[in-house]
């Protein structure tokens, strides 16, 4: 049985007197121990979905379809607040605005574990400081004693994995864990991430713009654009949306001297028209694109998937 | 701890030439000081000699200046020339109603105004707009409108407390000093719910916010642990300035609640052309302030990590 399933899941959001829509259709399952990547374009909803699976939406959001996690839909209210407390747990993109920067990092490697778990200070303490010697942190003692800005970004996410990782929760939401590191701790962090959860059979939806770094550490890969999901990657892609990324990407094997980029810019899902969001996009659109929304068919949302294969 | 010793050198900086233009100011009044001092009397020579030999007129400013600053720092701040009396004397007899009254007002504008803000900027919604409402009108309306009102109201009308006086002993200080407190305290408390309104829906906003509800905490506790802190410097910057305020505030509240404190006794001075006991106000003004700025700094290393270890 699957750990995770979204089965039509839509988000809309208040904007002047009506609403706007940012995702929609959105059908995904997580399995227990598995790691699944969203990948997409800013804009595109992946965010938003990870977040709404700990149902922190923003205020006034209409949630639509369903969010099944181990069995039952997620609840609302105490029952919601267990559920982050010690099944799901999140890793935020930017860590230094996402830890409080007037509490030591000491007081938040031991806040859940005190105030979810009721673990006494002084265990919680010490478990911090086993935490962070895992995620490659050695002088413990010293770093809880110390303040966030006293840390580098490298570091600070370190620390929010060693936070997720003393709960030990089934489900771990990595939203662009490793967007805001500089590019050699990226690599790091990620592993360190990556391995860890392995070791502990927890699940992750690792949400990323980056589909090589995707590929590296998920078991399967599904890609977002304007708020719905066009491809469940299996194999070689096939949405030229996809295609588009993966040709955009700075290869360290070719030396090309222009990267091809897509041309245009990512659409919000209330911005889409009719036809095939990605329509306007693709070089390969022909007029039937503009008119029907593509099914998604055997994994991928595109009327020209099975000719282009 | 160097902290603190760098903050206390300033303080005496600051001091020292606040002393240095209070005893300038004799000598920037037209005329001089010997007109300062004669006023519109005319004296004989012998009187003028007189008064010229008593504050040392014939000496050089500076040495004049050093011998008041030396009096002054062992709290004798000369005579006055209307009462004939110690101006120390003069001061602290008064000195207990004025504060009384400031620290009164403090304890309003902080409970009060700390207590609607976190109101309207945690619960949102009507409490919101009642507080905002509330304190427009708070902070349109100047004290000595506020002042009458009171008096008419609460004093004659109701007859819940007295028209004037400061009362003697605690409780009657507090019965006498409530209304003065209230008017004094009506616009601060109503700025200082607006700042803090404004900062805690600030924080509750915060990405480290989200973070701690991520974690499944509860609401009470993120607010507690995540949210005030955070908020507080800018309400704790605002709060100092308007006590700092407070104590010039209270000229205006003392002659209309007719109260025998230091802002009547410097008007006073100030029309008498008293200035000894002008020259003794200010600086004991002046200390009060940048005291009170030195604590609303020191609030701040304690309050946020970030600025304590510079």
């Amino acid at each position: 049985m699957s750990l995770l399933t979204l089965e039509g899941f839509g988000l809309a959001v208040p904007y002047g007197r009506g609403r706007r829509t940012l995702v929609e259709q959105v059908d995904l399952t997580i399995g227990r121990g598995e790691a699944v990547g969203l990948v997409g374009e800013s804009g595109s909803g992946k965010s938003m979905t990870a977040r709404a699976v700990i149902g922190l939406t923003p205020p006034g959001a209409r949630v639509t379809g369903r969010i099944v996690f181990d069995g039952a839909e997620v609840p609302s209210g105490r029952a919601l607040r267990r559920l982050r407390a010690e099944r799901i747990a999140m890793i935020f993109q930017d860590p230094r605005a996402h830890i409080n920067p007037v509490r030591s990092v000491g007081d938040f490697l031991t806040e859940a574990m005190i105030h979810n778990l009721g673990t006494p200070v002084r265990q919680a303490s010490a478990r911090a400081v086993r935490l962070l010697k895992e995620v490659g942190i050695g002088d413990g003692e010293r770093r809880l004693r110390q303040y966030p800005h006293e840390l580098s970004g490298g570091l600070l996410q370190r620390v929010m994995i060693a936070s997720v990782l003393a709960v030990e929760p089934d489900l771990v939401l990595a939203d662009e864990p490793t967007t805001a590191l500089d590019v050699t701790s990226q690599s790091e962090v990620m592993a360190i991430l990556d391995e860890l959860r392995r070791e502990r059979g927890m699940a992750m939806l690792l949400i990323t713009h980056d589909l090589e770094l995707a590929a590296a550490t998920c078991d399967r890969l599904a890609v977002m654009y304007a708020g719905r999901i066009v491809e469940d990657i299996d194999g070689e892609p096939r949405h030229p949306y996809t295609r588009g990324l993966m040709r955009s990407r700075p290869s360290l094997e070719e030396a090309v001297h222009r990267l091809p980029v897509i041309p245009g810019r990512p659409v919000a899902a209330f911005e889409a028209g009719e036809g095939c969001a990605f329509g306007p996009r693709c070089d390969l659109a022909e007029p039937r694109c503009r008119e029907t929304r593509p099914p998604f068919v055997r994994g991928v949302a595109c009327l020209r998937a099975e000719e282009t294969a | 701890m160097r902290f603190l010793a760098k903050r206390l050198a300033g303080l005496v900086a600051v001091l020292l030439v606040a002393s240095f233009l209070v005893y300038g100011l004799l000598y920037l009044v037209p005329g001089g000081p010997m007109a300062f001092l004669l006023g519109n009397r005319s004296g004989t020579p012998e009187q003028i000699a007189a008064i010229r030999a008593q504050y040392h007129l014939d000496d050089p400013f500076l040495v004049r200046y050093a011998a008041w600053l030396r009096d002054a720092v062992t709290g004798d701040f000369g005579t006055s020339l209307v009462y004939r009396q110690d101006v120390s004397a003069l001061m602290a007899s008064r000195a207990t109603t004025t504060v009384f009254l400031v620290v009164y007002a403090t304890l309003l504008i902080v409970t009060g105004g700390v207590a609607m803000g976190l109101l309207a900027g945690l619960r949102g919604g009507r409490a919101d707009g009642v507080v905002t409402l509330v304190s427009s009108a708070f902070l349109a309306t100047p004290p000595f409108v506020v002042g009458v009102i009171l008096v008419i109201v609460f004093a004659l009308g109701l007859g819940w407390f007295p028209v004037f006086g400061a009362g003697s002993g605690f409780g009657d200080r507090v019965h006498h000093l409530t209304l003065p407190a209230v008017t004094l305290s009506l616009a601060s408390a109503a700025f200082l719910a607006r700042v803090t309104r404004a900062s805690v829906a600030e924080e509750s906003g915060r990405e480290h916010v989200e973070t701690a509800r991520s974690r499944g905490l509860a609401e009470g506790h993120i607010v507690r642990r995540h949210v005030l802190r955070n908020a507080a410097i800018p309400v704790v910057t605002v709060a100092g300035l308007n006590v700092a305020g407070l104590i010039a505030g209270s000229v205006v509240v003392e002659s209309i609640f007719a109260l025998d404190g230091l802002g009547s006794l410097f008007v006073r001075a100030i029309l008498q052309r008293d200035f000894a006991i002008v020259q003794a106000v200010v600086l004991v003004l002046v200390t009060a302030f940048v005291l009170i700025n030195l604590v609303v700094d020191l609030c701040y290393s304690a309050l946020d990590p970030r600025l304590s270890r510079q």
